[in-house]
């Protein structure tokens, strides 16, 4: 039943790409979430407005757009400006560097709110006390910014990282042999769409049941030292 | 510049089909939403686990691959379909595009409700319960218009995350914003012109769906906003 016609072997190698793909993403989103809630919480106004810009666009622009626009898009405006310039060059991205560098952007302004939400989450008497003890700036982040905002972060986090994952199906568009594109082969090679799409649906829902429960674990982890009624 | 011009009237009929797309699947997808969100709320276990399913299914899996399901899927039960004739439809990419973002969007609509009715103070239904009302009223007229509005923050980003999502049906050919943006590429060559131009389009589209939701939410809101000042008024008026 696994086997799938001898195409199993292919669902299975678009897997290993997807969590790949998805890992290497959520890595740039986390980076640029930091960033992003970092220069919103800025008090100097550039910084702030460069940051709210990259949320207010990203937010309100489809994913696949974006990946094309990436994909297609940039290679092609760097030929043009070159070609202006009087250089011919000839710009091709990998799907793949491509693909995680978008959908890492994409999602880096949803985690930049979650971070933003999680700083102010941590209550100012506490980052007051550390600097009337004498913290200095780095030390207050590690020992008392970081660990709390990470408790507050987790849930929203979680959820990035679960719509993370079902978006890295749309790099298919640009043919990364990712589980979506590897599906679509193996369906059309064998004229059975419905058994192999929804064998994908069921492979996406495991990596979804997975990720809620590493969710859950890592929930109760952090929030260990945090007094229940 | 001159590319951008000339294609900007088919660009518009590409956004009014994304318009036409996302209105649809939204209202018929609201009017699933609210008798799931009853039916995943239910005590008996035959009602709520099917809906429970379904809603876990649609949320965990990609669209993309939802949408291939019912497009592609179908062909493999072309005869069966064929014979109850339902294959005019499945053969439509207009249908299965907008069958499956009804689908998509009523089970993450209904999950938002399930929250919001949830998030009904308990003390206002035993107020509507010692007043005598019956079930049937009790819905109608406490819990489903106070869950509407506790619903509106959570349902506005739905209807976004939709109009988003509809830029995917341009994969199945159809002719939507992305599709009309992509078809003229595949002539000009000129990508990140016409798709710069497309997500704009976009930019403009989410700005407006979240402003008539926000008029919305101030219009249901009246109750909670301080009386304006009369006080005022009858000083300037003296």
């Amino acid at each position: 039943m696994f086997d799938l016609k001898g195409y199993g072997w292919m669902l299975w190698d678009g897997v290993q790409l997807t969590i790949a793909v998805a890992v290497c993403a959520m890595a740039v989103a986390l980076l640029l979430g930091l960033i992003g809630a970092w220069g919103k919480l800025s008090s100097a106004p550039a910084t702030r407005l460069a940051a709210e810009t990259y949320t207010t666009v990203i937010r309100g622009v489809p994913e696949l757009i974006l990946i094309l626009i990436v994909y297609y898009g940039v290679p092609t405006l760097i030929q043009d400006v070159a070609a202006t310039m009087g250089f011919d060059i000839f710009v091709d991205f990998n799907s793949f560097i491509a693909g995680f560098l978008t959908i890492g952007f994409v999602y880096g302004a949803f985690a930049t709110e979650v971070f933003r939400g999680a700083y102010q989450a941590v209550p100012r008497g506490q980052i007051e006390a550390a600097y009337a003890i004498g913290m200095s700036r780095i030390l207050m982040a590690r020992r008392i910014l970081l660990p709390q905002m990470w408790r507050f972060a987790l849930p929203g986090l979680g959820n990035v990282w679960m719509v993370l994952i079902k978006a890295t199906a749309l790099i298919s568009v640009i043919q990364l042999p990712e589980l979506m594109r590897n599906t679509d082969i193996a369906a059309r090679a064998v004229r059975q769409p419905f058994t192999f799409f929804f064998a994908a649906s069921l492979i996406y829902l495991a990596i979804t049941v997975v990720s809620m429960v590493v969710q859950q674990r890592g929930e109760v982890w952090a929030n260990r030292g945090v007094r229940r009624s | 510049m001159e590319l951008i011009w000339k294609s900007l009237p088919r660009l518009f009929d590409g956004a009014l089909l994304t318009v036409e797309i996302t209105a649809v699947s939204v209202a018929l997808g609201l009017l699933a939403a609210v008798p799931l969100a009853l039916l995943r709320l239910s005590h008996n276990p035959f009602l709520r686990l099917p809906v429970y399913a379904y809603i876990f299914y649609f949320r965990g899996t990609p669209f993309i691959v939802q949408l291939f399901l019912i497009y592609y899927g179908s062909g493999q039960f072309r005869d069966t379909l064929e014979s109850v004739g339902l294959w005019i439809f499945f053969r439509e990419a207009y249908f299965c595009a907008v069958l499956t973002l009804t689908l998509n969007t009523a089970a993450y609509t209904a999950e938002i409700f399930r929250g919001a009715i949830q998030g009904v103070p308990f003390g206002e239904i035993e107020a509507a319960r010692a007043c005598g009302m019956s079930r049937g009223l009790l819905y109608r007229r406490i819990i489903l218009p106070k869950a509407l509005r506790l619903a509106l923050p959570a349902y506005s980003n739905e209807v976004v995350f939709l109009l988003q999502t509809t830029s995917i049906v341009s994969i199945i050919a159809l002719l939507d914003l992305t599709g009309v943006a992509r078809v003229i590429i595949a002539r000009s060559f000129e990508p990140y012109k016409l798709f710069l131009t497309a997500a704009v389009f976009y930019l403009v589209m989410t700005y407006g769906v979240l402003y008539i939701f926000k008029k919305v939410e101030f219009w249901l809101s009246g109750h909670l906003r301080e009386r304006p000042d009369d006080s005022v008024k009858a000083a300037a008026l003296r």
